[in-house]
């Protein structure tokens, strides 16, 4: 299947309101064309599921500077003083969430689990609202699953067929986030011939991938 | 030497040969630049690497090789990459031996507060809530002080990162111990008293007679 187009194209089908989760750690391994183009295209209203809000004018920031987004649920907003400003104001509604858990709640969101069970948080703020479940005698967080409409993802390579691979600390949240989304669109540095990146570097299989956006692409 | 210096100095001198440690970002990370010659400690991030290292020259920064606040970094032979659920597996399943954060507040608990000051700064806890509860040792290195207000209390009144009790306090002026029987002051900086750091404590301590000296050189501390 023939699945590359421009992130132009990509992002004309992510309708205002959409949920997206969107790669990166303080915008490392964030896809930009894909960020920037959600600026231009000036899609409103969005959630974004995120690690953080990395910083103003970098990555995701780009969204919370244009004020495009009316929901985060993200682990860090330390680095970004907008988002702070915007929560304090009411503008967005800001949903703290421990790391290690957001990255198990869109892993079980991808893998078809209702939640999982985490040690993180119990008797802390990070329980109000939570049930508690005791296993063997220690206390778990009851954390739900977390899915999304779209995934943006950041990969190093991708091949014809939408294989993906990354590189160090740029893949982060992006394998699990392209698990957890009913379209997902991937932003890789480069595309590849089928075969060039060998079956067991390959992170993210091709099935899993909708659409790729190239760079520079005209079609 | 100044009072950052002093207590990622003695911090360093807690890490041991064969361990997996995660630095939080500010204070903490400088612990990495005291390691005593010849210690063999492998250092996680939390974005996602086990082998990192600082940068071992400016114009080998990349795009795709960052600490967790997002400063360029560099890798050893032998480091591994992996995704943000791997890196978490490590610091709650048992496998992350030492974790040293900054901290606003430590209580006689042994309680923890770093993550928010409600109504002022709100940054979120990030990873630290995971590696609080999560690693098998939680060293604190902080500042004894801020603004000569105390930070080390009778009970944290900022919200707590993890109700689990932290192994250590490291200051500029003492190290501390949380036990059971509550905090156990184990070390005085030289140059200070032990009156000085019960000044400068809210909290209730328990102090051994005689005292420690913290092991780092007091020429250059003074």
């Amino acid at each position: 299947m023939y699945k590359v187009n421009t992130a132009e194209e990509a992002v004309r089908r992510i309708p205002d309101g959409a949920v997206l989760m969107i790669g990166g750690f303080v915008g490392i391994g964030t896809p930009q064309d894909l960020v920037d183009e959600l600026v231009r295209q000036g899609k409103k209203d969005l959630t974004l599921i995120a690690n953080d809000t990395a910083r103003p004018n970098v990555g995701v920031g780009k969204l919370i500077d244009a004020g495009l987004v009316s929901k985060a649920i993200v682990s860090h907003i330390g680095t970004n003083p907008v988002t702070q400003r915007q929560m304090i104001s009411g503008a967005i509604e800001v949903e703290l969430v421990p790391q290690g858990t957001l990255a198990e709640r869109v892993r079980a969101g991808g893998s078809g689990l209702g939640g999982v069970l985490t040690p993180t948080g119990v008797g802390t703020d990070a329980a109000l609202g939570k049930q508690t479940i005791e296993i063997n005698g220690t206390p778990y967080l009851l954390e739900t699953a977390l899915k999304a409409d779209f995934a943006l993802i950041r990969a190093r390579s991708a091949d014809y067929s939408g294989n993906l691979r990354y590189s160090l600390t740029s893949r982060n949240f992006n394998p699990l986030m392209a698990m957890a989304a009913d379209f997902v669109i991937a932003e890789p540095d480069e595309i590849v011939p089928v075969g060039c990146i060998e079956p067991d570097a390959v992170v993210t299989p091709h099935v899993l991938v909708d659409l790729l956006v190239a760079k520079g692409a005209t079609l | 030497m100044n009072e950052k210096e002093i207590i990622a100095r003695r911090v360093a001198q807690e890490l041991k040969s064969g361990t997996l440690v995660n630095l939080g970002i500010g204070l903490p990370t400088m612990v990495a630049s005291y390691l005593p010659v010849g210690l063999d400690v492998s250092f996680q991030s939390e974005n996602g690497i086990i082998g990192m290292s600082a940068l071992p020259d400016p114009g080998l920064a990349g795009g795709n090789l960052t600490d967790a606040g997002g400063t360029p970094a560099g890798a050893l032979p032998g480091a591994s990459a992996f995704d943000s659920a791997m890196s978490f597996a490590l610091v709650r399943g048992g496998h992350l031996d030492v974790t040293v954060l900054g901290g606003l507040q430590v209580d006689e608990e042994g309680h923890l507060a770093n993550w928010m000051v409600p109504g002022k700064i709100v940054p979120g806890m990030g990873g630290a809530m995971d590696l609080v509860s999560g690693a098998k040792r939680v060293i604190v290195a902080m500042t004894h002080t801020a603004k000569g207000e105390p930070k080390i209390l009778k009970t944290c009144s900022l919200p707590l990162t993890s109700v689990r009790r932290i192994d250590l306090v490291v200051t500029e002026l003492a190290v501390i111990e949380p036990t059971d029987e509550g905090l156990v002051l184990r070390e005085i900086a030289p140059g200070y008293t032990v009156e000085d750091v019960v000044a400068a404590t809210q909290a209730e301590l328990r102090i051994p007679v005689p005292p420690r000296f913290m092991k780092v050189d007091p020429e250059e501390l003074r």
